[in-house]
């Protein structure tokens, strides 16, 4: 968990640039991150080169805060 | 050369417009992925004059109307180039006939060519180009698109639906430094409009304020300008390139 959750944080502040300390796992990535779509989509074509996994369409539409990226990762892993 | 060190995919690229753009981003100095849908020997012969000119190519089998066939071209040419500055969507097909006897399987193959076609391609390389923050994506619509012409009701629906197609992509992808721009071509000089007849051909002359047919070099130098830097302020536009045929 808390290495997915570092790998994740880091690529959310250099994706979205915001503060480390706003990445928490309820975060979510439109409301409180100011992810619009387009940003959202990029994080999720991130994280599947980052894991090296490809992320469906359907669930990538289902991840909307930190914590759903990082049980995501973790259950496919 | 305006388009040294780019690469370049171009739909439908084994004949008529298409040949020439490829010919023309080439002449321009970019790598080409000529794509073509069954004329395998005509897209080598476009391949190996590209080759002869000193920049990369390659022919690749693809039906843009299937997503998997599109993934596949797409995973292709990133592994072959390695970038996609440059996608032109200019695939296209006619069925031509009165909407009272256009039947079904007429209007779904002219959609599911030109115009879901170019919702694949272009969904196909957004990834690449959204990460390399940088892209040219180019539709060819047509005039018709614009004008309506009886006969090719699907034709007409789906190059204009190109358009609108082209100012929604250009909109969604604009903060991403990716262009996407259309031409509306008016009537230019084909195997697909050598088959209209002679007296077709006379009345449509007649509308042309530059009263001659256009040549597929016409399209390609504008397709080469907006592949380039100098049009890096322009997006969501469509050109149309046709004599003046329709202002």
């Amino acid at each position: 968990m808390a290495e997915v959750l570092e790998r994740v944080t880091k690529i959310i502040v250099d994706r979205l640039g915001v503060e480390e300390s706003e990445v928490k796992v309820e975060a979510s990535f439109k409301d409180d991150l100011g992810a619009d779509s387009l940003d959202v989509v990029e994080l999720v074509m991130e994280l599947e080169d980052e894991f090296d996994m490809e992320i469906s369409d359907d669930d990538a539409e289902k991840i909307a805060t930190v914590g759903d990226a990082v049980n995501y990762i973790q259950a496919k892993q | 050369m305006k388009l040294t060190g780019k690469t370049a995919i171009v739909t439908g690229a084994s004949r008529g417009i298409g040949r020439e753009i490829a010919l023309e981003l080439a002449r321009q100095g970019a790598s080409v992925a000529v794509n073509y849908a069954g004329s395998e020997a005509k897209a080598n012969a476009v391949v190996d004059e590209i080759k002869a000119l000193g920049v990369a190519a390659f022919s690749v089998q693809c039906d843009v109307s299937s997503s998997e066939s599109v993934s596949a071209m797409i995973k292709e040419v990133i592994e072959e180039f390695g970038q996609i500055d440059i996608l032109v969507n200019n695939a296209g097909i006619t069925k031509d006939n009165l909407l009272m006897r256009m039947k079904e399987d007429e209007w779904d193959a002219v959609i599911n060519t030109n115009l879901k076609g170019v919702f694949l391609c272009t969904k196909g390389v957004t990834r690449q180009m959204m990460k390399q923050r940088s892209g040219r994506i180019i539709n060819i619509s047509s005039i018709v698109g614009v004008s309506g012409n009886p006969g090719q009701a699907n034709y007409v629906a789906a190059k204009s639906g190109v358009i609108g197609l082209t100012k929604t992509t250009a909109k969604e992808l604009a903060s991403r430094g990716i262009t996407v721009n259309a031409i509306a071509p008016g009537f230019i000089t084909t195997e697909m409009t050598d088959e209209l007849n002679d007296d077709l051909k006379g009345q449509m002359l007649q509308q042309i304020p530059l009263a001659k047919f256009g040549e597929p070099s016409d399209i390609a130098k504008v397709v080469s300008f907006l592949a380039s830097e100098d049009s890096k302020y322009m997006t969501g536009q469509t050109l149309h390139v046709d004599g003046g045929m329709v202002m």
